[in-house]
């Protein structure tokens, strides 16, 4: 079970969280001028990396909020978390 | 190929079993081959044994970064069923259930096929109707399902528990008597020496580093660790790979890798009959040939690559088992882990061609593609071979997420299978 930091709770349990998938995926400012294809991409396609992801999390049962979180595919160790509308940061070589 | 048979296995006894041939080859990759498959799983293995078999393509590699079977073959809990509610599913399940019907004797390989039945247990109103409606489906689609009461589950699986005081009662059973379980291991293994046999070259430790493509964006080739091979056609059958392997080709694909994992307990005398699943309390659990009740759990919430997973999500399952189960409570558990599962958004496999010309693709099958290997493989052989899809692989093409064609079988068990 994950230790996840919730930015705004602090270490708790994964258990109190639900996973919100692939984050920084924005909504097309404009969906009337994609094509189906690009829509699809959207809505289906996924980066779904061998290494550093960036996801979502909510602390479901907790303080209810998302945010978001850098974590190894590989090895599962947390980054960082940092709120919601903050830029992803920069992490160095694992 | 030496032929296994009864006279053989006299024969070799006699000798001390000292003359048995290697089952396949390791020979070092040529320079260019006409396919070359990216996976040793089952799918494959099966893939590259059709192709020779039925399409008569043996100048065939399948590269295999560690060794066969290893992946998600050697880690699933080996249930095989056709009762898919979709139309296009049923059809390509049952075609896979079909196969496994003959293929210990199209292999010359015991692939220990054992059609025991799959009992799916119901512990709501709504997992009655969802039964009920996979049933009435089913039939429509000729595939043999059939509702059981509580009484009759127990009946057929005589350690079930189906009393009213459990946390979640068995109100009934959904029974697919054609399904049961098979030897994983062997049926990498019979798929490999069969295809060896015909020509196939089978390449261990060997991982695709890259894609190589032409001038006119076609696959040219394949960069491996042990050097680079020409190719103009390129299967990917990577399972939980499969995203890294697409994007060497600049492709992204519909799929999220998650850790599925399982569990064997230590072995004991025959107790139980048949396989149980239960999609709602999360508990699968059968019992091997050698023993071990192999229990299947559910999936981490998060994309990993790690093999492992949570505890957590063994414990729920081992809790659900116990309820199922009572006599099952003091085992001992042998071993867990992980396998990597390609999940897609509508739970149902991605099959066939990809935007880039050369490059195919079969994946997705998430949680429960051991059951489908051997119907994978081959229509996944026939779309490579005719560049064309076989019949049962055409609903399943990646371009479904664009002309919204889902086949959702996500919604329709209401969980992953």
């Amino acid at each position: 079970m994950l230790l996840i930091t919730c930015p705004y709770c602090g270490p708790r349990p994964e258990n109190e969280f639900r996973n919100g998938g692939e984050a920084h995926i924005a909504r097309p400012g404009r969906p009337s001028d994609l094509d189906d294809a690009a829509w699809a991409d959207f809505l289906y396609n996924r980066t779904n990396p061998k290494g550093l992801h960036a996801e979502r999390w909510r602390h479901t049962h907790g303080c209810a909020r998302f945010f978001n979180c850098l974590r190894d595919t590989v090895s599962d160790k947390i980054l960082v978390t940092y709120k919601m509308g903050e830029s992803k940061p920069e992490v160095g070589p694992k | 190929m030496q032929r296994f048979s009864f006279l053989a296995l006299a024969r070799n006894a006699l000798t001390g079993h000292a003359n048995w041939q290697e089952q396949w080859r390791s020979p070092e990759p040529k320079p260019a081959y006409d396919v070359v498959i990216v996976g040793g799983g089952g799918h494959g293995l099966a893939t590259a044994y059709y192709l020779a078999r039925e399409h008569g393509i043996s100048n065939v590699a399948v590269l295999e970064k560690g060794w066969l079977g290893g992946g998600n073959t050697g880690r699933n809990t080996t249930v095989i069923r056709s009762n898919y509610l979709q139309d296009e599913s049923a059809a390509i399940y049952e075609h896979a259930l079909k196969l496994w019907e003959g293929l210990a004797e199209e292999l010359n390989y015991n692939v220990m096929y054992s059609p025991r039945g799959v009992m799916m247990l119901a512990h709501s109103v709504t997992d009655i109707q969802i039964g009920k409606r996979h049933i009435h489906a089913n039939r429509l689609n000729g595939i043999d399902n059939e509702w059981l009461t509580p009484a009759e589950a127990k009946a057929f699986c005589p350690p079930l528990n189906i009393g009213a005081d459990m946390r979640y009662p068995v109100l009934g059973a959904a029974l697919q008597r054609r399904g049961g379980t098979a030897r994983h291991d062997a049926v990498a293994w019979g798929y490999a020496r069969g295809a060896d046999a015909r020509g196939v070259d089978i390449i261990q430790n060997c991982e695709v580093t890259g894609i190589e493509r032409d001038r006119s964006g076609a696959v040219a080739g394949v960069v491996t660790t042990r050097g680079a091979i020409r190719t103009k056609k390129v299967g990917v059958v990577a399972a939980g790979h499969t995203s890294v392997i697409m994007a060497m080709a600049g492709v992204r694909m519909p799929i999220e890798s998650y850790p599925l994992q399982a569990l064997v307990s230590e072995p004991v005398k025959p107790v139980l009959p048949c396989v149980v699943m239960s999609n709602t309390i999360h508990a699968y659990i059968s019992q091997s040939d050698k023993g071990e009740l192999v229990i299947g759990a559910g999936t981490d919430a998060y994309v990993s690559y790690s093999q492992t997973g949570g505890l957590h999500i063994v414990t729920h399952t081992l809790e659900a088992i116990s309820e199922l189960f009572p006599m099952f409570r003091r085992m001992k558990m042998l071993r867990n882990w992980g396998g990597i599962v390609d999940l897609t958004p509508d739970r149902s496999p991605i099959i066939g061609r990809t935007p880039v010309p050369g490059l195919y693709v079969n994946s997705g099958w998430g949680t429960g593609g051991f059951k489908a290997t051997p119907g994978s493989g081959h229509v996944f052989a026939a779309t490579i071979a005719r560049g064309e899809p076989h019949p049962y692989a055409a609903p399943f093409a990646l371009d479904r997420f664009r002309t919204g064609r889902l086949i959702d079988e996500a919604a329709a068990a209401a969980v992953a299978h």
